[in-house]
């Protein structure tokens, strides 16, 4: 080898070595957290464009779940007189908006993240999970509101929360990371595929119904419980409602979600990897 | 210089596929119809493709606090290169080895969004480039100054002149801090007083004794700032040492027709009883150099088995920009001193052409050459050489043209029929 290195700094190591692909990379959390600043800046940013140069600005986080909400509650409510646990229908219906709305608005974007900011993702670099996982951040803002808003309704109803809010965070944190695990896989995905864009919004309509949004989780037999745990998003919605509401009993539906979630999260964080470093060759 | 290393490239290649720098166009369908035909293929993994090779077997070594220009010709591989050492593409083989934060300017405004304002777009830029809040802060009055828009800071930046929005996703860019500072050409855009100070802001990064990669066509700044050079040609490294020389190898080559300055493989028209063999341009110096306005002497060698009296013969050269404009003729009916002196042409005769300069913009430009005798077409080579016209500070203030300002030059002065002045 014609390697002519200097003697002085054979010891000292490279602060970081570029080279070919690999089939598996390390997760690298930390520069993630190095990182962390900017996700928060594209969070913002993407905040402050969504509701610029709109009439009712950031009154459109809380209209398009309620006028949902009324919606759902004539149709399924009133209309199709689905049971709702003893919870008026509407606040049943709210809380699990709720998180289905961060679910689905935060996969949007994620998926389509990575294609929309090519043209800064091919001229500097940076952890490209950030991208994804910023579109999983920009609906939280729009859900914070939406929060309050279920908070008034159940002033309005006369409803009081039980001791079971404590646990909220847990089902919050269980919510983010179903619509993470989910949005690095589409994300990925799109990136080699660019089909997934358009199978996201369809995706999205299907799995609604597949989740306990309009009726209870409490109509699925017992013997199903386990499968039905394998779409994660019925272990957070059901959790949500015992949560805010203190209605049903968590089974063991919400124990097989929060084991898929882990499932997908770390595969999906390992594929994504993968992808990532084909990204700029392929978009 | 410390003499730590920097950067260490080693045997670094990339290989596009052909057909484009990109990879096939994959659809779902695809994968799951080739799945549906062979079902075990897709375990297997599919045939090495025949591929171009971007960038290949390129190794250096870059130590702390140099200013390492990289020069070539529009292909020859630099920005692939800048994409490796900026991690936004992987090499295909070889390794690069960084002993410093990186940071890396491909492109002027990334990530600038025309709806947010001037303020919004520092911190978004600055942090896309990878400066944390605090230090953005630090250095916001700083940057509005330099970027000259203070008023404007609240404004969205759609409602910017495209001069403002140049200026000031500059002065984000040139307040960042890494170790090592990877510069593509993006001194190309704004106008002259601002690359200017552009240059200058560059000029102090490089005193501070941090190391910079800076890739330009613009020699006159390569000079400038570089301390070394790497020319790359054909994905490989051609030349590596100190920027003088860099620079006179990549204009020396400038100058071509294949590698020599033989004609013989070029198309030649005409009858052939006389024929061009060699054709040079030299500068004052005798260097195969041509900058804006710097004399020079075109010299063409014959061929022919006959003798000629010149007055019967006449030469031409033609020089065209390179989308086929024909900016100037030198002709030897135009000047008639070669003509009238009845010089006898025979083979191996080398005729000259003399100018004062070529008031051109730095560019490349096509040669066309010509002669006929008593008028009938004898050689005629058609816009197959090219020649790149370096920049020069042509009217010694150091502000030249921008490109819309038209390609050529000629010394002026302005002045005014009443002389009375401002009295201070």
């Amino acid at each position: 080898m014609n390697d002519n290195c200097n003697i002085s700094d054979k010891n000292t190591k490279p602060l970081l070595t570029i080279e070919p692909p690999k089939k598996w990379l390390p997760l690298d959390i930390h520069e993630l957290w190095n990182y962390r600043e900017l996700i928060l800046t594209f969070t913002m940013r993407d905040i402050k464009l969504r509701y610029k140069q709109t009439g009712l600005g950031i009154a459109w986080a809380v209209l398009q779940p309620l006028l949902t909400m009324l919606i759902f509650s004539i149709v399924f409510g009133r209309l199709a007189k689905l049971p709702s646990d003893g919870v008026p229908y509407p606040l049943f219906i709210l809380a699990a908006l709720l998180p289905w709305t961060l679910f689905a608005e935060g996969l949007n974007r994620s998926t389509t993240s990575m294609v929309t900011n090519s043209n800064i993702m091919t001229k500097v670099y940076f952890p490209r999970m950030i991208m994804p996982l910023s579109g999983i951040m920009s609906p939280i803002i729009d859900f914070a509101i939406c929060l309050i808003v279920l908070f008034i309704m159940m002033v309005y109803y006369g409803f009081a929360p039980t001791i079971n809010i404590i646990f909220f965070p847990l089902f919050l944190i269980l919510a983010i990371a179903t619509s993470l695990s989910v949005g690095l896989w589409l994300s990925a995905l799109n990136v080699k595929y660019r089909d997934f864009q358009f199978t996201v919004p369809f995706l999205i309509q299907i799995w609604m119904f597949l989740s306990p949004v309009v009726y209870a989780s409490s109509i699925i037999p017992d013997s199903y419980r386990f499968l039905y745990g394998l779409n994660p998003m019925a272990g957070v919605i059901e959790g949500f409602r015992w949560a805010l509401l203190g209605v049903g009993v968590p089974s063991i539906t919400v124990l097989v979600s929060v084991c898929m979630v882990i499932i997908l999260l770390v595969s999906g964080m390992f594929y994504f990897r993968r992808i990532e470093q084909y990204y700029a060759d392929i978009v | 210089m410390s003499g730590k290393i920097a950067i260490r490239v080693s045997h670094l290649g990339k290989k596009y596929r052909l057909g484009g720098p990109q990879e096939p166009y994959h659809t779902f369908r695809d994968v799951i119809s080739n799945s549906l035909k062979a079902p075990m293929k897709i375990l297997h993994k599919p045939p090495q493709v025949e591929g171009f090779w971007a960038v290949k077997d390129v190794s250096f070594e870059i130590e702390e606090g140099e200013v390492v220009g990289i020069i070539g010709r529009n292909g020859a591989g630099k920005s692939t290169l800048l994409k490796i050492l900026s991690r936004i593409t992987k090499p295909t083989e070889g390794k690069v080895e960084l002993y410093g934060r990186v940071g890396s300017l491909l492109e002027v405004g990334t990530g600038f969004h025309p709806e947010l304002t001037g303020r919004e777009n520092i911190f978004l830029s600055g942090s896309i480039l990878g400066m944390q809040k605090r230090e953005i802060e630090e250095k916001f009055d700083e940057i509005v100054k330099f970027a000259d828009i203070e008023k404007f800071i609240d404004t969205p930046v759609k409602r910017y002149s495209s001069g403002m929005y140049v200026r000031l996703a500059f002065a984000v860019a040139a307040h960042m801090e890494p170790e090592i500072l990877i510069v593509d050409e993006v001194l190309a855009v704004g106008d002259a007083s601002f690359q200017k100070k552009c240059l200058g802001k560059m000029g102090d990064v490089a005193k501070q004794g941090r190391t910079v990669i800076f890739v330009s066509h613009n020699m006159a700044a390569v000079q400038n700032l570089c301390d070394l050079g790497i020319v790359l040609e054909n994905g490989s490294i051609a030349y590596n040492g100190n920027i003088e020389n860099a620079v006179r190898y990549y204009l020396g080559k400038s100058f071509h027709i294949g590698h020599s300055n033989d004609l013989n493989a070029l198309h030649h028209e005409g009858t052939q009883r006389i024929r061009f063999k060699k054709f040079e341009i030299k500068n004052s110096d005798g260097e195969t150099i041509i900058s804006s306005g710097s004399p020079l002497v075109f010299y063409l060698t014959l061929e022919t088995k006959e003798k000629f009296d010149s007055s019967n013969v006449n030469f031409g050269i033609g020089i065209n920009n390179l989308v086929d404009d024909r900016l100037v003729t030198l002709f030897t009916k135009f000047d008639h001193s070669y003509l009238n002196n009845s010089f006898i042409i025979e083979n191996n005769t080398q005729i000259t052409c003399s100018i004062n300069g070529l008031p051109l913009i730095s560019n490349s430009y096509k040669i066309t050459l010509y002669v006929d005798i008593d008028g009938e077409l004898s050689d005629h080579l058609v816009n197959q050489i090219q020649i790149e016209i370096s920049e020069n500070d042509f009217y010694g203030t150091g502000n030249l043209p921008s490109s819309n300002q038209g390609p050529v030059l000629i010394v002026h002065r302005w002045d005014q029929e009443t002389n009375n002045k401002f009295e201070n």
